[in-house]
């Protein structure tokens, strides 16, 4: 009997430390739940982004009109002082979530990124500058999508 | 192992152009073939370094398209200086590349 409760005693402690573990490691790895997020604002959630504030002062250089939707090309370049993230969600693909670029040392807030969008869709920044963020959109029509075929 | 990746950094006034191409799939897992869903397969994290010091990072999603490129901007960099760019995918996959800047025209 003793063998059997020390047996149930020591997965209870694995269990409670693999619990433990896992946020922690899922916080400095990927962010696994904000990639799952099927809409922009679960994933901004999941990411601890609130209160986004409109702004001019993120440039967004994307085609309008994108002939193919699994290559769509755009420029990102944040005006924000202190800026120390870019994030993009693609607010219609199935994962909007697409990515966040981090700058340190010297890295100017600029990213050049190509993306698969598979419809007509905004494209929308939020930039992390100082412990606030900020946000710009801009819209892009895609006449043949980039997912599936 | 995969593909090398294509960096090149050129210095322009005081700021580096960073341009990186990499050779990966990236598999969105909503793509069929024969029927059959082509599991996911992406790079999963980017990371940059100007001789060691670590300047520019990424996580990113499968919605970045086949053979990723992605340029960035360094301030201070010089020519001669070392840029390293490593990349991490979801299958645990990793490879590494180095390239030197160089000066501008």
């Amino acid at each position: 009997m003793l063998q059997t409760r020390r047996t149930v005693t020591f997965g209870l402690v694995a269990a409670l430390g693999a619990a433990l573990l896992k946020p922690v490691r899922a916080l400095a790895a990927w962010n696994q739940g904000a990639f799952q997020a099927k809409s922009t604002l679960d994933g901004m959630n999941a990411l601890g982004i609130t209160n986004p504030q409109d702004t001019q002062d993120i440039v967004i250089r994307a085609p309008d009109i994108a002939e193919n939707g699994a290559v769509v090309p755009m420029d990102i370049t944040s005006n924000i002082p202190g800026t120390t993230s870019i994030s993009v969600f693609i607010e219609k693909n199935p994962f909007p979530y697409t990515g966040t670029f981090d700058f340190a040392a010297g890295a100017v807030p600029f990213v050049h990124l190509r993306a698969k969008i598979g419809e007509s869709t905004p494209v929308r920044v939020v930039v992390a500058a100082g412990g606030k963020f900020y946000t710009a959109a801009k819209e892009v029509k895609v006449t043949i999508g980039g997912c599936g075929g | 192992m995969a593909d090398p990746m294509k960096i090149r950094a050129t210095v322009q006034g005081d700021v580096a152009d960073v341009r990186v191409l990499m050779a990966h799939p990236m598999e969105t897992g909503q793509r069929k073939q024969a029927g059959k869903a082509v599991p996911l397969h992406f790079i999963q994290s980017i990371t940059a370094q100007l001789n060691g010091t670590t300047v520019f990072s990424a996580d990113i999603s499968q919605a970045i398209s086949r053979n990723p490129v992605f340029a960035f901007k360094v301030k201070g960099a010089k020519a001669g200086d070392r840029i390293t760019v490593t990349w991490k995918d979801n299958k645990g996959e990793t490879r590494t590349d180095e390239t030197t800047v160089r000066g501008g025209s």
